[in-house]
């Protein structure tokens, strides 16, 4: 086995390489460009290496920079993540030749899956079932007729040089494939000057479903099952899980076979992932192979017990694998959940900055990878697990150079609802600040009832939140356990508020027990009993709630038990009351005694300002240019300013047409958050 | 017998109904609580107890001799906040528009005196039209006597004005001798001439939210320590800052039982201070991270953004805190922000408050706007506010300390208590870049040998230790445990006695 393992990459994947290492016995390599000095891998490497300026292109992926750290530290390996140098064939190359093993496949095997291609002529040959479709050149629309027949229907006419969608019609029988495939040309044709024309099968109700190999040098290749990866944003992974809700035993162990031998087609060796796409009759068809260690390879690791790092470790080092096709079991539900650096009330813009609170929920070993003792680190075991793959910590900073995903939150429960239960309490229990992140929306698709119900294709997100996202909001039985924690809390708070010294003697305020909660608008009249071990919280219909917890006043993080039942809230201090955060919904709660309440009902309503006619600062920062002038018409997408923010330039763009009133400040201002800078007719 | 307990209830009812239902509504309309209701939700429920209920006018001109409503226009008396007695008086307008005639000023004198005399604090809450008219001079001579009270009570017991409706011409000057005022957004302003009157002066044409609405004074006069929501936001944060004070100068400040450990390391604090020495950070992320809970209590948050001066707890017991804000011109001290932490910090001292200094200054903005407008003593007045102080004192230094802006933050010189500073910290006359540019005048167009000059004088002075080496820093510390290291700080100085030479008072820089 290897004595040391270099890792070319950064973030969370170095982390988890690292972690493995270390549990083999295997010193380690980090590799850090200059913004990245203090980061999480880093510090948990035995050596580290500075490769240059921050730019990925400047550091993270310049071969040679990669090459001298090897001779440097002497390491005898390099895992190369996912991204970055780990499906670069120059890289394996050199490395082979510099004597120096790629924890990766064999460089032929990355050419020939990197190319679209090609990969899919090889799958193809290999047996694996693909997109079917016509790639030579479509006469009239006689042809295309023909064709499109043979495929079957629905299909997808294309322009060969399209993009975009430009060029591109679907059509369900044959007069919409006589008209498409004349308006593509046509658009074709005045698009891209080249008015060549391909027809493919439409894969109606799209899942992403892919399927983990591992093969070694010794010919051997097995699956692991398949992750479904449908839940997406703009074709960026957001959750995925294993196995698939979808997929069918034989489908399973046909998508499974196919795969293996498309690996075995191309010499694989090492831990690879075959994509499909599938259709709502269970049709699958080959998308591309990805020819490294996935993002969301942790649930197939939950799932199967294998820890595939290390298996990717021993099958570089020329192991055998450890296990043939018929060992490999699935057991249980795994869920993974990305957390990114997107703000989704700001349309998922980047958000990057200084993580001023970074605690996420506390692991927990359970399932089949406790069960082969393969699990990465410490954690106490329990009946469900946790598991958070990270690179950051409290206090660091989210860059703007790298990937905006900084964690990978994944469960383990013996089923789906209980794999999505365990995420949910485990959500709710993630404290993140300092920057905006999409925690909120990952509660609220683990919410979701067309998520728990399994029927998901790739356009969830767009289908379900066309609009964007602008908070979830709490269902009537979640609102009243919201209501009867909160009032439960107040009651504490406002009791040792009494107790502050200087009081006079005999006359001491006394907490009463009739309270009304207010929250998204709605009251909730209560009256709270405690006791020694809690209390009981009585609603005007006399539905009683029983509230246990052993949060104090300032807890950031409230664990109740609210009939039995976990209850996690992140608690954050507003006038008045408390602002909750809980399953994708961020709430502003009132509690007040019941004159108090009366008297808060005459405050007028206070609508916040109309900002359509505004362009807000969209962050702390100084303005370096205004384009545009007072009176002079914008068009939508049409550049306004330019404002620096941490050495970023960001430009803001016109979100529509319109025509600029008033300009509020000017080059070298220095503008917070919200801060008006132009007004709109 | 029984009639005349009924007469008394009845006179009672009378008396509570002020101006009127119609003009009770007309007051809720404007999205505004009647005097009564904001004394109830001021005070802990059922702890107020009023006075000089049925306290008449004795104004016989202009047919005034006709309406002589009970109260007079203004309730008085006193409660409880929380357990600790307050005295509390609350202008209604229902009543002749709140306007302050002699017996009206009378009522709100006496508790005043009451408050003075039993050391508890004075809560005003100004709804008021102004003098009243029809009583002439009566009626400014009134006003004198409330002035001359808070002038007197100033320093002996916390006063805080609470501005729910108009407060304007002479009116303004009690509140503004007060110690924190509190306004309510869209529905108060204060201004010692109204809109139509700049307007016949000065032809200024300007809205009365314009001239002296809240957003005004939080922002630009600095007049107001904060601006909030609406009429039931305003007292429950009244109700919250009282919690911080002591009641007089007669005790200490109030201890409350707290949940968060004085040892409480904070790892992230490590990383708090950028590496690149230009970059800002947020330093209420330090105040936040140190203090119990997280509790923090701003004033003037609005204002001057460019220092941080609010209340903290450390170990349930307040400390005022004082802090240079890097987000904001780099933390650099000028006029508006000197005068800001001035007159905190002396609230502080007066009331037995310890002060808590955490600095990163650059040195005092230069410049002609500065000079004209007199930095030189305005600077000065944080300048004697510290060094007069004698509560206990404890600073951090956490990057930048240049110049004569490092002796005015609570530094050692000034009797500072404990000095404490990061690793992180530049203790120097001022930054590497300027200094050598004196120092080395002649080798300025060499780059090489100024970059060596350069890195020379970073190396011999960027850092703490040779204020260390001098004394005036107790002990460089860890940033991860500046609670642990504060708290204990302030636990030793519990016992802290110390006083000024005897004087009448003293002569600061006004």
């Amino acid at each position: 086995m290897f004595k040391k393992l270099l890792i070319a990459n950064r973030g969370e994947i170095a982390c988890r390489v690292i972690k493995t290492a270390r549990k083999m016995g295997i010193a380690t390599v980090a590799v850090y460009s200059d913004a990245d000095r203090g980061a999480l891998h880093v510090k948990m490497a035995d050596e580290a290496i500075h490769i240059g300026p921050p730019p990925a292109s400047e550091s993270y992926i310049v071969i040679d920079k990669i090459m001298a750290a090897i001779k440097e530290t002497g390491a005898e390996a390099v895992h190369p993540g996912y991204g970055f140098l780990s499906e670069n064939m120059k890289f394996a190359e050199a490395l082979e030749a510099a004597g120096v093993a790629f924890v990766g496949p064999p460089s032929p095997a990355i050419e020939a899956m990197g190319d679209k291609i090609t990969s899919k002529k090889i799958a193809a040959e290999a047996g694996v079932s693909t997109v079917p479709g016509f790639m030579g050149v479509i006469a009239d629309a006689d042809e295309a007729v023909k064709i499109s027949a043979e495929i079957g229907y629905p299909v997808m006419i294309k322009a060969s040089a399209g993009g975009g969608g430009k060029g591109m019609r679907i059509a369900w029988n044959e007069t919409e494939t006589r008209e498409g495939f004349q308006a593509s040309k046509n658009e074709a044709k005045s698009s891209f000057g080249d008015d060549r024309i391909f027809i493919e099968k439409f894969v109606t109700q799209p899942r992403h479903i892919e399927i983990q190999v591992l093969a070694d040098k010794h010919g051997n290749c097995v699956y692991l099952g398949e992750r479904e990866c449908s839940i997406q944003r703009r074709n960026q992974k957001v959750i995925e899980e294993a196995p698939s809700p979808f997929l069918d035993a034989a489908t399973r162990k046909a998508m499974g076979e196919q795969a293996v031998a498309l690996a075995q087609a191309v010499g694989y060796a090492s831990a690879g992932t075959v994509e499909f796409i599938v259709d709502g009759n269970r049709n699958f068809y080959f998308l591309e192979m990805n020819t490294r260690l996935q993002v969301e390879h942790p649930v197939t690791e939950l799932i199967t017990g294998v820890d595939l790092v290390e298996q990717m470790i021993r099958v570089a080092a020329g192991e055998k694998l450890p296990f043939a096709q018929e060992d490999i079991k699935l057991t249980g539900w795994a869920m993974e959940s990305r957390l990114y650096a997107e703000d989704p009330y700001r349309n998922f813009l980047p958000s990057i900055g200084r993580l001023t609170r970074y605690r996420p929920p506390v692991e927990v070993q359970a399932g089949p990878l406790h069960a082969t003792g393969k699990w990465q680190g410490e954690a106490p075991v329990g009946e469900t697990a946790v598991r958070n793959d990270t690179g950051v910590f409290e206090g660091g900073e989210i860059s703007m150079f790298y990937d905006p995903m900084i964690a990978k939150l994944c469960t383990w429960a013996p089923d789906r609802a209980g794999a999505i239960e365990a995420m949910r309490v485990a959500l709710d229990g993630f404290e993140v600040e300092g920057i905006g992140h999409n925690l909120p929306f990952l509660s609220a698709v683990m919410d979701h009832a067309r998520f728990a119900s399994g029927n998901i294709t790739t356009a969830f997100i767009a289908e379900e939140y066309p609009e964007g996202f602008q908070g979830a909001r709490l269902g009537d039985e979640d609102m009243a356990r919201v209501a009867a924690a909160a009032a439960a809390m107040h009651r504490v708070a406002e009791i040792r508020r009494t107790r502050l010294s200087g009081r006079m003697d005999n006359h001491e305020r006394r907490v009463g027990t009739d309270w009304m909660v207010t929250l998204q608008g709605v009251d909730f009249p209560v009256v709270i009993a405690a006791d020694h071990d809690g209390s009981t919280v009585t609603f005007a219909d006399g539905r009683a709630m029983r509230v246990t917890s052993d949060w104090t006043p300032g807890d950031s993080l409230a664990r109740l038990m609210v009939d039995g039942s976990p209850l996690v809230l992140k608690v954050g201090k507003i006038s008045g009351g408390f602002r909750i955060r809980t399953r994708g919904a961020d709430l502003k709660v009132h509690v007040r005694s019941p004159r108090q309440a009366e008297l808060a009902r005459r405050m007028p309503e206070k609508l916040p300002p109309d900002t359509s006619k505004l362009l807000l600062c969209p962050m702390p920062g100084l303005i370096v240019r205004i384009d545009v002038e007072v009176g002079q018409e914008v068009q939508e997408g049409q550049t306004l300013c330019t404002v620096e923010a941490m050495k970023m330039e960001n430009i803001l763009r016109a979100e529509r047409k319109g025509v600029v009133a008033a300009i509020k400040c000017g080059p070298g201002d220095s503008l917070a958050v919200d801060e008006v800078i132009m007004e709109f007719e | 017998m029984k009639d005349i307990l009924q007469e008394l209830e009845h006179r009672r009812e009378e008396a509570r109904l002020g101006g009127g239902q119609k003009r009770i509504d007309a007051q809720h309309a404007k999205g505004k609580l009647t005097a009564r209701e904001r004394i109830e939700l001021l005070l802990d429920e059922g702890s107020f107890e009023e006075y000089d209920m049925f306290v008449t006018h004795r104004c016989t001109d202009f047919g005034m001799e006709k309406s002589k409503p009970r109260g007079d226009g203004v309730v008085t008396g006193w409660g409880t906040i929380n357990g600790r007695m307050v005295y509390v008086f609350s202008q209604d307008f229902t009543v002749l528009g709140g306007s302050v005639s002699e017996t009206h000023a009378a009522k709100i004198c006496k508790i005043m005196d009451m408050a003075m005399q039993n050391g508890a604090p004075v809560i005003g809450i100004n709804d008021s039209g102004g003098a009243r008219i029809q009583e002439g001079v009566s009626s400014l001579a009134a006003y004198g006597e409330v002035f001359q009270r808070n002038i007197e009570a100033s320093g002996v017991v916390p006063q805080i004005s609470m501005i729910m409706g108009p407060c304007a011409g002479g009116a303004v000057y009690s509140p503004a001798m007060t110690d924190f005022i509190f306004m309510v957004k869209d529905s108060s302003y204060m201004f010692v001439t109204g809109p139509d009157v700049v307007k016949t002066v000065t032809n200024e044409q300007v809205t009365a939210e314009e001239l002296g609405g809240a957003t005004t004074h939080t922002r630009k006069s600095s007049v107001a320590d904060a601006a909030f929501e609406n009429d039931v936001e305003a007292l429950a944060e009244v109700r919250r800052l009282v919690d911080f004070l002591p009641l007089s100068n007669r005790e200490k400040p109030p201890v409350r039982p707290f949940y968060d450990s004085p040892d409480r390391i904070e790892e992230s604090l490590d990383t708090l201070i950028p590496d690149n020495p230009n970059k800002p950070y947020d330093m209420k992320e330090l105040i936040l991270k140190v203090a119990d809970e997280g509790d923090f209590y701003e004033i003037q948050e609005e204002f001057a953004k460019n220092i941080i001066t609010g209340f903290i707890r450390l170990e349930g017991q307040t400390v005022g805190v004082v802090a240079n804000q890097p987000m904001m011109l780099a933390g650099v001290l000028d006029i508006d922000s000197a005068r800001k932490a001035a007159r905190f910090v002396r609230f502080c001292d007066c009331f037995e408050i310890p002060l808590l200094t955490f600095v990163d200054v650059p040195g005092f903005l230069p410049g002609t706007g500065q000079e004209y407008n007199g930095v030189i003593k305005h600077g000065a007045k944080l300048l004697f506010a510290y060094g007069e102080a004698t509560v206990p004192k404890v600073t951090v230094i956490t990057r930048k300390a240049y110049g004569g802006a490092y002796v005015v933050m609570s530094s050692k010189h000034l009797r500072g208590d404990i000095n404490y500073a990061w690793p992180t910290s530049e203790i120097a006359v001022m930054g590497a870049k300027g200094a050598v540019e004196i120092i080395h005048r002649g080798d300025l167009a060499d780059a090489e040998k100024t970059a060596a000059h350069t890195k020379e004088y970073e190396d011999r002075f960027a850092n703490p230790f040779v204020a260390a080496e001098r004394g005036f820093i107790d002990e460089v510390i860890q940033p991860r445990s500046t609670r642990k290291r504060v708290c204990r700080a302030f636990a030793q100085l519990r016992t802290k006695r110390k006083q000024m030479p005897w004087k009448k008072h003293d002569n600061i820089p006004l």
